[in-house]
């Protein structure tokens, strides 16, 4: 139990202030870089992001409150990852609780474990649970101490008109409406946006018919900090149960109701408070059996997996749950939301500056609907497999549980929710193709993946900490490499900000060790190798022996300029 | 004589997830007669690419065992 909670801040009373604007005053309407539409874990990461790369954004959210209920809870590796860079990280990691395994259970017995991180070398685990409030709530006050970053409650959207060169906004405010302009405006604002509508558009996909109930139960126990599914058990027969560990002693339980119960019903008290105890007597752990709980909060959804044809319109430019909706197994929702404000923030962050032309923004739209796509087919196979649409895939489904208890083709069937992994933007037109062989994973538009590294006077990092805010280019240490860094570092001056990290093996003069060989092995990273990742640590070129032609051209190609 | 002589039942499908949709997609469409049929056909096509009836046996056996 977390002996601290009484020195927390509860995010969920948290009020903060409506706060009037020098804009409600102005004659004629203030035009701004950047407008941020919803301050949620999605509007405030880019918010974040954008100030961190020196620009300014408005951000504006129609209500004065953080989230209610733990909904999203669990964020993954990558998106940890990108909290560091946004400075929140440690703050996150510090107060979730970390989980790498899963279990499987059919009826009353384990058919399946997997261990989403089995192996060493990675700072961040593969996931982590935190309510959404502390996750919003840590990222608005990162986001308080970035003067860049104007943040405006209570300010509602209900316009949207949109031109060649700019979109205005109506605005309304508990004292009175206004308009402001945005060169572009971004809609973080969830799965009902009102910008979305504003602007005439629509998400387009699948409803799952069926309902779940989604409880935060607040009791002592023991259940480790692992995803337990449930398929068919006899506490909660023909239907499936999730358990999760979160942070200040209370746990996520969704438990599958089925289409035809009553979400009215299904939410009181009365009719939940069975469904945990059922759980908890059928533990293996006397003490849990009559384990005193309370519930905390608790929601009836129904699932769907959607999204917009296209993330770009003109000077509109959509992100998060707005542009892409999935059900939650799988836990892709806030996560990809998260990538998609980091994809974005480096690309807005050089159009504006001059660095790049707009078409740099049609990547963004291409990249992320790509993703979307990719979390739409696993969360859609996740619930079709839950929740089987027709008699014969019931039929198929069980005959897959029924394998898997012997059988381990069956278990990699068995499909409870494909956990959430950053896409590899395998065709993006920025990536320069490989012309030379490389062994691994790390492809043109694969997110960097963490190594462990150790500085030449002896201090450990970890390499995804030490890249530039800018494009970085990994150099494989050796005889030439000190020349070819200055080479290289020249090729980009003027066109991109570049940080040049030489790795190698110790006693091969790099600046930092690649100790337990990890680069090298990840990244086939050989002497003389390089590596270039884009700001958002996507790689996008790679080269045995790099040239400063080769590195100008792949920069530019990064940047939409050619 | 067959190299595989035993039932594989360790991890062996190039793409499970890919392969269990197009599964479920072959039924679309059909009622329960019909794709207890296409079912009876996939059974008899895909037994007749495997061949060896030691390995017919053991997966007859397992599907047995399974329930």
């Amino acid at each position: 139990m977390d002996t601290a909670v009484a020195n927390t801040v509860d995010y969920q009373s948290v009020v903060f202030p409506y706060r009037r604007s020098p804009d409600q005053d102005s004659a004629t309407p203030v035009r701004h870089p950047v407008v941020v539409v919803g301050a949620g874990p999605v509007g405030l990461s880019l918010a974040i992001d954008l100030a961190q790369r020196g620009q300014r954004v408005v951000l504006l959210d129609n209500d004065d409150r953080l989230s209610t209920g733990s909904r999203a809870i669990c964020f993954a590796k990558r998106t940890l990852e990108i909290f560091d860079r946004l400075g929140v990280g440690e703050r996150m990691v510090g107060k979730g609780v970390s989980w790498n395994l899963g279990r499987v259970f059919f009826h009353d017995q384990q058919v399946y474990e997997f261990d989403l991180l089995p192996e060493h070398g990675h700072e961040r685990p593969a996931f982590i649970n935190l309510q959404q409030y502390y996750v919003e709530g840590y990222l608005a006050e990162r986001a308080a101490q970035l003067p860049l970053i104007e943040l405006r409650w209570k300010h509602k959207v209900m316009g949207v008109e949109t031109h060649g060169e700019h979109a205005r906004l109506s605005v309304e405010t508990p004292d009175g409406s206004y308009s402001v302009d945005a060169q572009w405006l971004v809609a973080c604002d969830g799965s009902r946006s009102s910008v979305r509508q504003l602007i005439g558009q629509e998400s387009h996909g699948r409803t799952f018919k069926d309902r779940f109930l989604i409880a935060d139960v607040r009791m002592a126990a023991d259940f480790p900090a692992e995803r337990w599914f449930w398929f068919d058990p006899p506490f909660h027969p023909g239907q499936s149960v999730l358990l999760h560990r979160q942070p200040d002693g209370v746990w996520r339980i969704d438990f599958q109701l089925g289409w035809d119960a009553n979400p009215d019903e299904e939410k009181k008290p009365e009719h939940i408070i069975p469904r945990v105890k059922a759980l908890l007597a059928a533990s293996s752990n006397p003490a849990l059996r009559d384990a005193e709980f309370t519930l905390e909060w608790a929601s009836v959804y129904t699932f769907s997996c959607l999204r917009m044809d296209a993330f770009r319109h003109g000077r509109v430019l959509f992100a998060g749950d707005s542009a892409h909706g999935v059900s939650p197994f799988g836990a892709r929702g806030a996560n990809s939301g998260v990538q998609d404000a980091e994809n974005l923030a480096w690309k807005l962050a050089a159009v504006l500056r001059g660095a790049a032309p707009d078409a740099l923004l049609d990547s963004y739209a291409a990249e992320r609907e790509y993703a979307a796509d990719e979390n739409i087919l696993n969360s859609t196979r996740a619930t079709d497999f839950i929740t089987p649409k027709s008699e014969i895939s019931r039929v198929f489904r069980d005959a897959v549980l029924q394998l898997s208890r012997q059988h381990g083709f069956a278990r990699t069937l068995v499909n409870s929710g494909r956990l959430s992994v950053p896409a590899t933007l395998r065709s993006s037109a920025l990536n320069t193709p490989d012309r030379d062989a490389f062994a691994g994973r790390m492809v043109p538009g694969a997110p960097a993946v963490d190594a462990p590294l150790r500085s030449a006077d002896g201090q450990p990092g970890w390499l995804l900490h030490l890249l530039g805010d800018g494009f970085t280019l990994l150099l494989g240490a050796g005889p030439e490499a000190a020349r070819a860094a200055d080479e290289l570092r020249a090729a980009a001056a003027g066109l991109a900000p570049l940080t040049v990290l030489t790795l190698g093996a110790p006693g091969s003069g790099a600046a930092w060790i690649d100790a337990d060989g990890c680069v090298a092995q990840r990244y086939d990273l050989q002497p003389g190798s390089a590596v270039l990742l884009r700001p958002d640590q996507h790689v996008c070129a790679r080269w045995r022996r790099p040239d400063g032609d080769a590195l100008r051209t792949a920069l530019r190609h990064a940047l939409a300029l050619s | 004589m067959d190299a595989h002589d035993h039932l594989i039942t360790a991890p062996h499908l190039d793409a499970p997830d890919d392969f269990y949709e197009a599964l479920i997609e072959a039924h679309r469409g059909l009622d329960t007669a019909q794709s207890q049929a296409l079912n009876a056909r996939l059974v008899l096509l895909l037994a007749n690419h495997i061949g060896s009836s030691a390995v017919l046996r053991e997966a007859l056996q397992a599907a047995r065992d399974s329930a």
